[in-house]
């Protein structure tokens, strides 16, 4: 090859150029980077519009919402007359529980205001304490019954209007028609204040009450029971049928239409809005084998036949993870199939199924709209002691809350919801780790 | 309830009892027994617990209906000839009598008497249950002793039970969603009895207000969903024209340019939205966002509603930017390696591979993904509930107040009604069509996903 003339460049016409072919090839390509930075960073941005928005939403929440967790409470120096609250010296906690504690309180009140002897000065001061303290003081004494005919200082819960103006939720400023405290009222407080004698405490009413239709009194006990009940009958129920369920369509289901049909099914019931499973639990459960209005049992049942799709999805994907070598091994030593499920497949899945459970019932405790279809939206005080008494749950407190119009409503309205994404993140946490300390690669 | 428990410690003493006598039967040698002494001693419990528990369930049905009809024969016959709800309310009343609590309508002599014979035969009924149940349950026990023999194929029995329990299991699902369809239809059915069809699908008012006596005014109430449907559209659209690109770019920037760290952190970070309780959501676009609109709005001159269908459209949308996220960010990166590498070695960017490539390719996953995100703002209901607007509003505007299905049908259930009148079963109504747009939703999405998916492999 080195003797041979050098051959004709072939490609020289296809190698030469028009004029300005490189700076326009240049410019293009420039360009088309400019373009792609500009693609990149609309999906960067995207991302981080999405990360804004959470931040958005959850800082609103703990904004509205912390302040909740304090609670003012004025210490009122009460004399427990016995000869208001048990004339006869009887003892009898029936007798003191009709006492009238309202009135002592009160007097308490205006004897810290001795000046205020007019009826429109006194009802200005009997707003400053929560019109249900009484209920409290009473549940003391009858705690404690040597506690009658002795004067003592208490802490008195305040009403919620005062607790909004320590808070400054109330401007001190702002015209008095627009502000639910009279000036006397704000004067009292500045000199309760000065007195030492008003505070912000922890608010453990929040976590004891259930609920009440005065707002510094409301808790979220008995809507914390409710939804502890509806986890209890969802999970007792779901469980077992779900992952029967999914065992079935994994290890046992002949190829046929009817095994297609239930697969089949089975998405289609994941992709039914939730208010549709609170149509038929109504119509189901309450109209047709009339079971009890508002109960956590129909509302397990309910969320039971919603969180099955979502648990026999996770726990098929679970059995499908465990290698075939150890069905075979298990197959081969004469095992049969159910022995080779129970004792083999079965504790391998665990991890995932249990992680696929936790996940359902996280979902399944933030539900709210099938519950409002079962009449789980009633007034409840107490919470219930058996999954057949009325209550609520703490999604449809939420709800119930943030339809009040008080101030102080949307405060705990707020705190509840931070309760609430502190159990789901509780859960959420649990999957995740059982993911971690378990997951097994083949 | 106690019955339950009985029946569960006898299965208990049925499985120790099985699990001796087949060690007894074996003479210690257990190589010539067919199962396991375990086998055989669920063959014994499920002997005796099976039929028991069967019959318990049945009775507990089926027993009450029979009480009923039993008793009705004897009421005094003006109260035979009652129907429906006041029949009811006549039963509730005899029952409260029967277990000594006072009624809550009038009591008379015939009435208390139907309350005497429904407690004394209630009372016989439990008992004959009882004696039943545990003769059931004892028998099974006997036999079942009786049975167990080195030959018998305890394990096949036992197994084969195993299998129709988890069977059962999986027809819940079918049961659920028979039990669906048949409840929404059926008071659908009845609703339409009333109000014809056409009314219902083509009328442009909604007032379902129906008064209680026939002389007063608006008496029979209009059940045109027409303004529904629009309000349910319009709020729908609003979240898909948030979600629809934030959530599409951030699948594309996850899927194609996200370094591995960047994505393990961002993806769970995004996921969170998605495990936000929707009443959260609702809560954030009634105090927040919808006064913040109508602030904003007011600053620039424009009237916006306080429960403006773009405020509980633009959070619906931040609910559902993960699920859109997620389902293209699966449809992308089920692309074919060989084809990204290929655009990109004839020297195309990473945004030209993305554009002119992996979407064309990915694109029945994302349009699936994207119907299965419109069925899920459908369906969605605590959001509009707590921030849109409770009147039908015939309008696409989206700075006014409308309603939407979901919403209607929760009002129209909370608190006490009659469960015959037009107004809940309007509820029902509703409900179907919610039910049925999200199915044929929802199989389509699958069927664009199956039918024009590309075989790449």
């Amino acid at each position: 090859m080195t003797d041979a003339a050098p051959a004709p460049d072939r490609f020289s016409r296809l190698r030469a150029r028009p004029e300005g072919f490189e700076e326009r090839s240049k410019a293009l390509t420039a360009r088309r980077y400019a373009r792609e930075r500009r693609f990149k960073a609309l999906g960067l941005g995207a991302i981080l519009v999405a990360m804004a928005l959470l931040l958005i939403l959850l800082s609103s929440v703990v904004r509205q919402g912390y302040g909740a967790f304090w609670q003012t409470y004025v210490r009122v120096p009460v004399t427990l007359d016995a000869a208001v609250l048990d004339p006869k010296g009887t003892g009898d906690p029936e007798v003191i529980g009709k006492g009238n504690f309202q009135k002592l309180i009160y007097e308490g009140l205006f004897g810290l205001f001795p000046e205020a002897k007019a009826r429109p000065e006194r009802r200005q001061l009997t707003r400053l304490v929560s019109s249900g303290a009484n209920l409290i003081l009473r549940q003391k004494v009858l705690d404690d019954p040597s506690l009658v005919g002795t004067t003592r200082d208490v802490w008195i819960v305040a009403s919620d209007e005062v607790d909004q103006f320590m808070k400054g939720a109330i401007a001190r400023d702002a015209p008095p028609a627009a502000r639910p405290l009279k000036d006397g009222a704000i004067a009292a407080i500045d000199r309760l204040e000065a007195d030492g004698r008003i505070e912000q405490r922890f608010n453990t009413l929040l976590f004891t009450q259930g609920d009440s239709r005065e707002p510094e009194l409301a808790g979220i006990w008995g809507a914390v029971v409710g939804s502890f009940y509806l986890m209890l009958v969802t999970a007792l129920l779901s469980t077992p049928l779900g992952v029967g369920a999914a065992l079935y369509l994994e290890e046992f289901a002949p190829k046929s239409r009817a095994t297609d049909f239930i697969e089949v099914n089975i998405n289609n019931l994941a992709a039914v809005p939730s208010i549709v499973f609170g149509l038929l639990g109504l119509a189901v459960f309450l109209g047709l084998f009339n079971m009890p209005r508002s109960a956590p049992i129909v509302g397990g049942l309910t969320l039971t036949l919603m969180t099955l799709p979502t648990i026999v999805v996770a726990t098929r994907a679970a059995l499908r993870a465990v290698p075939p070598s150890i069905h075979q091994a298990a197959l081969g030593i004469g095992a049969s199939k159910v022995q080779t499920i129970w004792h083999h497949v079965l504790p391998l899945a665990l991890p995932g199924i249990l992680t696929g459970v936790i996940i359902g019932l996280a979902q399944a405790l933030g539900e709210t709209a099938p519950l409002l279809m079962i009449g789980m939206v009633a007034f409840v005080v107490d919470a219930p002691s058996t999954p057949f008494d009325p209550s609520t749950a703490l999604p449809v407190q939420i709800y119930l809350w943030a339809d009040s119009p008080e101030r102080a409503f949307t405060e705990r309205t707020s705190a509840a919801i931070m309760i609430l994404l502190a159990f789901l993140i509780l859960m959420n946490l649990i999957a995740v780790l059982l993911r971690r300390r378990f997951e097994r690669r083949w | 309830m106690s019955l339950v428990l009985i029946v569960l410690v006898l299965a208990g003493i049925a499985y120790y009892l099985g699990h001796r006598r087949s060690l007894r039967i074996a003479g210690g040698r257990i190589a010539d027994l067919h199962s396991l002494p375990g086998h055989y001693a669920w063959y014994a419990a499920l002997l005796a617990a099976g039929p028991a528990l069967a019959l318990i369930v049945l009775w507990s049905i089926v027993s009450p209906l029979v009480l009923r009809w039993a008793t009705i024969g004897r009421l005094p016959a003006d109260a035979q000839a009652l129907s429906g709800p006041r029949l009811d309310f006549l039963m509730q009343d005899v029952a409260r009598i029967a277990q000594g609590l006072p009624a809550r309508g009038d009591v008379t002599p015939g009435l208390a008497q139907a309350g005497a014979f429904y407690g004394s035969l209630g009372t016989a009924s439990t008992l004959l249950l009882w004696l039943l149940v545990l003769v059931l349950a004892v028998g099974g026990i006997y036999l079942a002793l009786r049975w167990i023999a080195p030959d018998l194929r305890a394990r096949n029995h036992v197994e084969r039970v195993v299998r129709y329990l988890l069977l059962a299991a999986a027809v819940i699902s079918i049961l659920t969603t028979a039990g669906i369809v048949f409840s929404v239809l059926f008071e659908s059915l009845r609703f339409f009895n009333r109000v014809p069809v056409t009314d219902f699908l083509f009328g442009l008012h909604w007032s379902p207000q129906t008064a209680l006596r026939a002389d007063q005014v608006g008496s029979s109430g209009s059940f045109g969903a027409i303004p529904l449907f629009v309000g349910t559209l319009l709020i729908s659209t609003i979240a898909m024209l948030v979600a629809g690109p934030i959530g599409l770019l951030s699948a594309m920037y996850l899927a194609e340019y996200a370094s591995p760290g960047f994505r393990n952190v961002a993806k769970p970070l995004m996921e969170i939205l998605a495990g936000i309780p929707t009443v959260v959501y609702g809560f954030f676009a009634a105090l927040t966002v919808a006064p913040f609109l109508r602030d904003a709005g007011q600053a620039i001159g424009l009237d916006v509603a306080s429960e403006s269908a773009l405020a509980a459209g633009g959070v619906m949308g931040i609910m559902i930017i993960p699920f859109v996220s997620s389902l293209s960010d699966d449809a992308l990166t089920a692309v074919p390696a060989a084809m990204r590498d290929a655009s990109l070695g004839l020297g195309a960017t990473r945004a030209e591979t993305i554009r002119q490539v992996i979407v064309p390719a990915a694109l029945p996953g994302i349009i699936a993904g994207f119907l299965l995100a419109v069925s899920r703002a459908i369906g969605e209901t605590m959001i509009v509930v707590m921030a849109a607007g409770l009147t039908a509003n015939l309008t696409v505007n989206p700075l006014a107040a409308v309603t939407t299905v979901t919403v209607q049908i929760v009002t129209l259930l909370v608190g006490d009604q009659e469960f015959d009148s037009a107004k809940t079963l309007a509820a029902f109504a509703l409900g179907l069509m919610l039910f049925v747009t999200t199915l044929i939703l929802n199989v389509v999405a699958l069927y664009v996903m199956r039918k024009y998916r590309e075989k790449y492999d």
